[in-house]
């Protein structure tokens, strides 16, 4: 076998793989829906690809520390509580040579719970206590949550966090990157401009951002809420490094994390289908942000769909 | 006025700072206005200029801080609780992470008027959990906040004063510890940061009147749970009055009333300061006097809690003003 095709086949090896991941995470992600009588569905749907690539291949990071079974809620951060558990800890240890992981819209906490499973940094019963009461894996996480280092459940906080900490360890010439997940809505705060703004004016070229480019929110379709406009050219624009990809291709998805950082803070626009394997959610349009069964028949539907996505999968 | 000294902040904070590379300065275009110029082109490196951008502030804060930097936060208090409110309470207080407010112009010193006077500020940060708040009343504790500040694991809101301003005190802020400025039985009166000069004038003339006041001055505002307080609550004969440069709802007013009403101490309690209203920009004597924030309005409130005239004016009170504070007679109570 020559060199390049070896090369050829290793990288249609992480392709398979990961796209394995993401096939999972959209099968469990959906189980949970289902049993909890409804969810945040249409983003299992468009970020499968993303927190598969994240977690399968672009994020070095460290093993994790916390246990594969999430422990239950200890309390809020303050000093008169020493049990408080961050859970950050299932990214692995926080070390100079690791990335970091910021977690930005809490919402999609089902679909970061379910990547933690399938890479192994959960168990699977874990996720039994999703949504339960006195249960750190929360419906929309905190920092006491599985993978979640910071809270963030008010939207467009992480990536200002994420500046903070790129910019703390810029100072002691730490290798690791900080990578954070974004949903576009977000692009609607200020404060995600005001961010931009000063990761570009420091230089912040360790800190790499994967946005869910599926222009939905609570309210609709954004170019109905709020449009947004061209993303890439409003980055590229404030001095940013933005590019637009396939967000359920993989290999599209990647290639902007191999690149050499070139003093720009890097953001990956993955222009995702709020629907993908489940196109029955466009009933639902223009409202897809969280799913309700208005029936037991709709329900049943949406059960059948279940079913035939998990075909062949073994959970 | 006596012992006026210029701008304390900007050296004490510089010769501080030496030996603690663990402390970082961010701020939103104030560099100067909050007198930490100098202080950047001593430490350049841990030295952030954030543009006119709070709540992104906010959040690089809570990221360095995570990392095991303390940022000392330098803006007018305004721009700390109200503009970036969720970012400060969800990015750095609910975690508690060792971020320090400098939170300068408090109350109604200055003329900046309603967009630049944080009179709600002790309030807003009472009610966020996990937050410290410290008030600062002169030079000494301008320099020894610091340290009390950075003694502190979580968050830290300090009222800050620049410019000039006197030096009343000759030993360090103790963190959540009354200072005793006169003893007396009849009436407690309880005041924090720039107040108490001005409570100073009245109760010195005062006690030549003959009306015995015990005074306390707070620069612990949150926790509020020195027992210093409570004893002297329970110990004057006729009530209490509070004086504080900011809204009577949430602040040292608030705060004496919860200690009261939690602890059964019935008494009368008159608290002094901004009614419930905003203020405008005018001069910090002109505003005082508005708003009955002077030292002759808390000999009103005394007469009016005693049911008695002293017969005093506000020219009877400007000769008393604060010139034997810091001298020997009275050391032991400063």
């Amino acid at each position: 076998m020559k060199v390049d095709s070896l090369s050829q086949s290793l990288n249609n090896d992480w392709i398979t793989e990961t796209q394995k991941i993401a096939d999972r995470i959209r099968v469990r992600g959906f189980d949970y829906v289902m049993r909890n009588n409804g969810g945040y569905l249409s983003q299992i749907c468009s970020s499968a690809e993303l927190f598969a690539l994240l977690y399968g291949r672009v994020m070095k990071l460290g093993t994790s520390t916390a246990p594969m079974i999430p422990q239950p809620f200890v309390g809020v951060p303050s000093n008169s509580n020493s049990e408080f558990f961050n859970g950050g800890a299932y990214n692995g240890p926080v070390r100079p040579e690791f990335d970091r992981f910021l977690f930005s819209p809490a919402h999609y906490a089902l679909v970061l719970y379910v990547a933690l499973i399938e890479v192994g940094r959960m168990a699977p019963e874990g996720l039994e206590a999703f949504d339960t009461d006195g249960s750190t894996v929360e419906l929309i996480g905190a920092e006491h949550s599985p993978g979640i280092e910071t809270t963030t459940g008010s939207l467009a906080q992480a990536l200002s966090q994420a500046g903070g900490i790129a910019l703390a360890r810029r100072m002691r010439k730490e290798k690791g990157r900080v990578w954070v997940m974004m949903s576009d809505g977000e692009f609607q705060e200020g404060q995600t401009w005001e961010a931009v703004q000063a990761l570009v004016h420091y230089g912040l070229d360790n800190v790499g951002v994967y946005v869910d480019v599926n222009r939905q929110q609570c309210d609709g379709a954004m170019k109905d809420v709020m449009e947004i406009g061209d993303l890439s050219g409003k980055l590229n624009a404030f001095g940013a490094r933005a590019f637009d990809v396939d967000g359920h291709d993989l290999e599209a998805l990647n290639r902007p994390a191999e690149l050499e950082p070139d003093g720009r803070p890097l953001f990956v626009l993955a222009n995702t289908d709020p629907t993908r394997g489940v196109p029955r959610l466009m009933d639902n349009a223009p409202v897809l942000h969280y799913l309700r069964f208005k029936s037991e028949a709709e329900k049943d539907a949406y059960q059948q769909d279940y079913q035939k996505m998990a075909k062949g999968i073994e959970l | 006025m006596s012992k006026l000294v210029v701008r304390p902040h900007v050296e004490n904070f510089i010769e501080w700072s030496k030996d603690k590379p663990e402390v970082v300065v961010m701020t939103a275009d104030l560099t100067n206005s909050c007198e930490v110029g100098k202080w950047r082109d001593t430490y350049p490196d841990r030295f952030f200029s954030m543009g006119m951008a709070e709540q992104n502030m906010m959040g690089f804060a809570s990221g360095m801080a995570r990392e095991g930097f303390v940022p000392y936060i330098h803006t007018f208090a305004v721009f700390i609780y109200r503009r970036p409110y969720d970012q400060l309470a969800m990015s750095i207080a609910y975690p508690n992470l060792n971020v320090k407010f400098m939170g300068f112009l408090p109350g109604v010193v200055t003329p900046g008027g309603v967009t630049h006077q944080a009179i709600e500020d002790v309030a807003i940060m009472r009610a966020t959990p996990n937050m410290t708040i410290l008030d600062t009343a002169d030079a000494t504790e301008v320099e020894s906040v610091l340290d009390v500040a950075h003694s502190i694991n979580g968050p830290v809101y300090v009222r800050m004063l620049r410019g000039e301003m006197p030096r009343l005190f000759d030993t360090p802020m103790v963190f959540n510890q009354a200072r005793v400025l006169q003893e007396g039985n009849e009436v407690l009166v309880i005041t924090s940061g720039v107040m108490t000069e001005e409570a100073i004038r009245a109760t010195n003339a005062l006690e030549r009147k003959g009306v015995s006041i015990k005074h306390l001055h707070i620069s612990t505002l949150k926790p509020f749970t020195d027992p210093t307080v409570l004893e002297a609550l329970k110990s004057v004969k006729q009530g209490v009055i509070t004086l504080e440069n900011h809204s009577i709802i949430g602040g040292l007013g608030s705060a004496v009333s919860e200690l009261m009403t939690d602890h059964n101490v019935g008494k009368p309690l008159i608290r002094l300061g901004l009614k419930d209203t905003y203020a405008h920009g005018a001069s910090y004597q002109y505003l005082i006097e508005e708003y009955s924030l002077n030292a002759i309005s808390l000999v009103r409130a005394v007469e009016s809690l005693l049911d008695i005239d002293t017969n005093l004016t506000e020219s009877d009170l400007v000769e008393a003003r604060a010139d034997d504070i810091t001298g020997d007679s009275k050391a032991e109570a400063l």
